[in-house]
């Protein structure tokens, strides 16, 4: 899983968790002064980043499982701030909320110590473009 | 230095804010502010790519960028450094930035009351005209005397 995450995701430090069988992704991002904020914070863009990662992760998964392999590009993401990421682990996990030919709309969540209350959600638009063979 | 009081000062507070945790990491860098606005640069970055198949800026630091570029703009219009959080930060990607190069975010807060702050702004890779991404956003204010540092 993690061979699929971009650049940037890496060098956040975000990881895949072990694989659950018929379950999206779930990813992990310790901690560290580079996510930070505010002083014992994590920084929105942090988050919005482990979130966007999540429902790319999410959203690559179900197109392997249904062999294909477009080219994804963001049209466009919304990010709630529900409650302050502690320092702590943060994880995400992305849910398909519709899958179509050229469009996929994500519900992403991202929480800290208890999946129940998340800290932050996200909905994203991703546009999807099947490259011509050759 | 105490930076919950007194007033306002963004070219301290760029080199203060910018240079350290999130924002340091990524690299952000103050332009320039107005009234109500201020405008920060994300560098290109080789590792911050969002795509194996371009070199292209990952959609993540674009948010990280203008997140904090609505944060400054709210102190600018404010006069003053106090400690708000995202509520809620929408933005369009209106086309991917150009292979390589830097993203320039100009946020404005154009409204605000006793605790949000309404803000909207939009980024671009060198031609203020040719849009990257469009952004609206609402800010808390928090209050002081409950921030904790770390």
């Amino acid at each position: 899983m993690n061979e699929h995450l971009t650049a940037y995701a890496r060098s956040l430090g975000i990881r895949a968790e072990p694989a659950v069988p018929g379950e999206a992704p779930t990813l992990a991002l310790e901690f560290k002064h580079e996510l930070e904020g505010r002083p014992g914070a994590w920084h929105g863009g942090a988050i919005a980043g482990l979130l966007e990662t999540a429902g790319y992760a999410a959203l690559q998964a179900a197109l392997r499982a249904d062999e294909r392999d477009p080219l994804l590009k963001p049209i466009n993401v919304t990010v709630q701030y529900l409650s302050t990421g502690r320092p702590r682990p943060a994880y995400a996990r992305g849910r398909i909320v519709r899958l179509g030919r050229r469009n996929a709309n994500l519900s992403v969540e991202a929480w800290q110590d208890d999946p129940a209350r998340p800290i932050a959600s996200a909905v994203m638009n991703v546009l999807m473009v099947e490259e011509s063979p050759g | 230095m105490d930076l919950f009081h007194g007033r306002f000062d963004p070219d301290v507070l760029a080199r203060w804010v910018l240079t350290r945790a999130h924002p340091g990491w990524l690299g952000l860098r103050y332009r320039a502010h107005g009234v109500d606005w201020c405008e920060l640069e994300l560098p290109w970055r080789a590792d911050l790519v969002g795509e194996a198949r371009r070199p292209v800026l990952a959609s993540g630091p674009i948010v990280s960028l203008m997140d904090m570029a609505a944060g400054m703009a709210i102190w600018v219009q404010g006069g003053e450094f106090r400690p708000v959080a995202t509520l809620d930060l929408r933005v369009d990607y209106i086309r991917p930035a150009r292979e390589r190069a830097a993203v320039i975010g100009r946020v404005q807060c154009y409204r605000r009351t006793r605790s949000a702050a309404f803000v909207r702004g939009s980024a671009h890779d060198g031609d203020r005209q040719d849009i990257v991404a469009e952004v609206s956003g609402v800010f808390m204010a928090l209050d002081p005397q409950r921030m904790v540092p770390a």
